[in-house]
């Protein structure tokens, strides 16, 4: 007699959706977890139900994909066991603990695809944590969950596509977008048509975005270093050099981000091996083309395991769970077999054009050694550049773990995943190592905040 | 260079805005949201600030918005903390910047 198969879905974007997709097709009722209270990811993120508004005005060219996706996961919602609002706190022995209004229960699985996906990768200027400050990604969510924009006029920096498509998203929804500051160049860019060019009509949206910034008169501005954010109690200008010079540009927000980072913790305390990608420079856990992780039982899809963008997710998703249908001992038909192929195709010519992205909006190599020791760079515990470096001189720490224990660096409660990416390159700089052997801070449950009372709970409460 | 007034509204909304209204306070103040909105939309789009940290007192008003910073926690008159960004504002809500009491 077969085991019971009881899979488990962590994440509800578009790779979570459409894993979820390929298991119920094979009669399988995965159990899908996700934070949010409704279903899309961060990318496909839907507004809440009081809100009226058109797909394409919520997810521009992404409309129809959007929509597919979206779709895929309503047409199924009988057929799985969707469970919204619901955070995956930790993992032990074959269950997940789950917190789900302010309740904390195990979720036991069989097989487990991870599907976490990323938050934007910051590296810190001064002045960050002054309201009106937000990562890209916060900017997106404000205008695409919220209706909102994050001010009259606002100055778009950091790098990577996102920089320019959120930039694109303000100005199309009648926000002042004051400039985009970009710290890549031109001759990053050039080096990476060729990569690019793997997927094209990608990189014609790209440039559709940049030419539609540039013909409505909107400032564009390469090789930008950002200094500070200006205001007290909200943001009033931002102050950036390119090369000597140094300018000011009034506003009131600035969004700004340097591409995304996986959230690779929920892997981490499953036990997953971990080895450092050089062309992400991060830290990421392992899967073969299949999605298996080193653990067995466990699959990897979307942006949590490396980051790939979103039409990627949806292939590793599918692609993860026709590997667990395989292990579970269920015979695929000869369409999935082919399918299987096609889409570990697919992911090959992603991650080129990943390698593409990564070279055309590289981490600024200098960022480190222009920090000044006041920068804030844990804003948890408000641990600046100079305790860092202070601590690294008297401690000798070379290795992040160690750097926390000593300095409080990423103890907060974010858990370093705002700080991890700007101290590794603090670390890595002060004691004259490369990033990758500064190591990465180690995931711990509870993967975000929970109550107290949950993990300890109180048996007897006096009267 | 002007200084935009601190007590202004720090977000601003943009669409969406035919949606019923929910009475919270802030700080005291009896304020209008839509209903929809998360706590940190109900709070910035008449504010500035969200919270004070707990070291320095600096102000924040979030920074993700996605559940992950955490930096947008909010405490209430009795006592409740809302993550901001990933809670709804709900009628009656009476919602604390900690400004009343920031020294």
């Amino acid at each position: 007699m077969r085991e019971i198969v009881q899979p488990v879905i962590v994440g509800a974007g578009p790779a979570g959706i459409r894993a979820a997709q390929t298991l119920v097709a094979y009669g399988l009722r995965p159990v899908l977890i996700d934070e949010a209270p409704r279903w899309g990811g961060q990318i496909y993120r839907q507004p809440p139900a009081q809100f009226v508004r058109s797909h394409h005005a919520l997810y521009g060219f992404e409309a129809r994909r959007a929509a597919a996706v979206q779709d895929a996961m309503q047409r199924m919602l009988e057929q799985v066991d969707y469970r919204p609002n619901t955070l995956a706190w930790n993992a032990q022995d074959g269950a997940l603990d789950v917190l789900h209004q302010s309740r904390t229960s195990t979720v036991p699985y069989s097989h487990l695809i991870v599907a976490t996906g990323a938050t934007d990768r910051v590296l810190p200027f001064e002045g960050w944590t002054t309201p009106g400050v937000y990562s890209l990604g916060g900017a997106q969510v404000a205008l695409k969950f919220q209706g909102c924009a994050i001010g009259n006029r606002v100055v778009f920096v950091g790098t990577g596509p996102l920089l320019y498509l959120s930039a694109y998203q303000y100005a199309k929804a009648g926000v002042e977008v004051v400039a985009v500051l970009d710290s890549a160049s031109l001759p990053d860019q050039i080096a990476a048509l060729p990569a690019l060019l793997a997927r094209p009509a990608l990189l014609v949206k790209g440039l559709y975005y940049v030419g539609w910034l540039r013909a409505h008169g909107v400032r564009l501005q390469g090789n930008v270093r950002p200094l500070r954010a200006l205001g007290d109690r909200r943001t009033s200008a931002i102050v950036w050099r390119t090369g000597q010079t140094q300018h000011t540009l009034a506003c009131d927000a600035i969004a700004f981000g340097y591409g995304l980072r996986s959230e690779t913790q929920l892997a981490d305390i499953l036990g997953c091996r971990f080895s450092f990608d050089s062309m992400q420079k991060a830290w990421l856990p392992e899967h073969d083309a299949a999605r298996r992780s080193s653990v067995a039982g466990v699959y990897l899809a979307g942006d949590g395991a490396g980051i790939m963008g979103a039409d990627a997710a949806e292939c590793a998703g599918e692609r993860a769970a026709l590997a667990l249908l395989q292990d579970a001992g269920v015979a695929l038909d000869p369409a999935s077999v082919a399918r299987a192929d096609a889409l570990e195709s697919e992911l090959a010519r992603s991650l080129r054009f990943r390698a593409g992205l990564e070279r055309a909006f590289p981490l600024p190599v200098d960022w480190a050694a222009l920090a000044p020791d006041e920068l804030v760079i844990c804003r948890c515990e408000e641990v600046t550049a100079g305790d860092l470096r202070r601590t690294v001189e008297a401690t000798g720490a070379t290795e992040i773990n160690r750097l926390k224990a000593f300095s409080r660096l990423g103890m907060g409660r974010c858990q370093g995943r705002m700080c991890a990416a700007a101290a590794t390159e603090i670390l890595a700089h002060c004691s004259a190592q490369s990033a990758q052997s500064v190591g990465r801070l180690r995931g711990q449950a509870p993967v975000k905040p929970i109550p107290f009372a949950l993990v300890h709970p109180v048996q007897e409460e006096s009267a | 260079m002007s200084t935009p007034e601190p007590d202004l509204a720090l977000l601003r909304r943009v669409t969406g805005q035919q949606r019923e209204r929910v009475a919270f306070t802030l700080d005291g103040e009896a304020l209008e949201a839509l209903a929809g909105d998360t706590v940190l939309t109900a709070v910035l789009t008449h504010r500035a600030t969200l919270r004070q940290t707990e070291l320095s007192g600096q102000a924040r008003a979030g920074f993700c918005l996605m559940g992950a910073c955490q930096d947008c926690w909010v405490d209430s008159e009795s006592g409740e903390r809302y993550q901001a960004c990933s809670t709804f504002i709900e009628p009656g809500m009476r919602l604390l910047t900690g400004r009343a009491t920031a020294s």
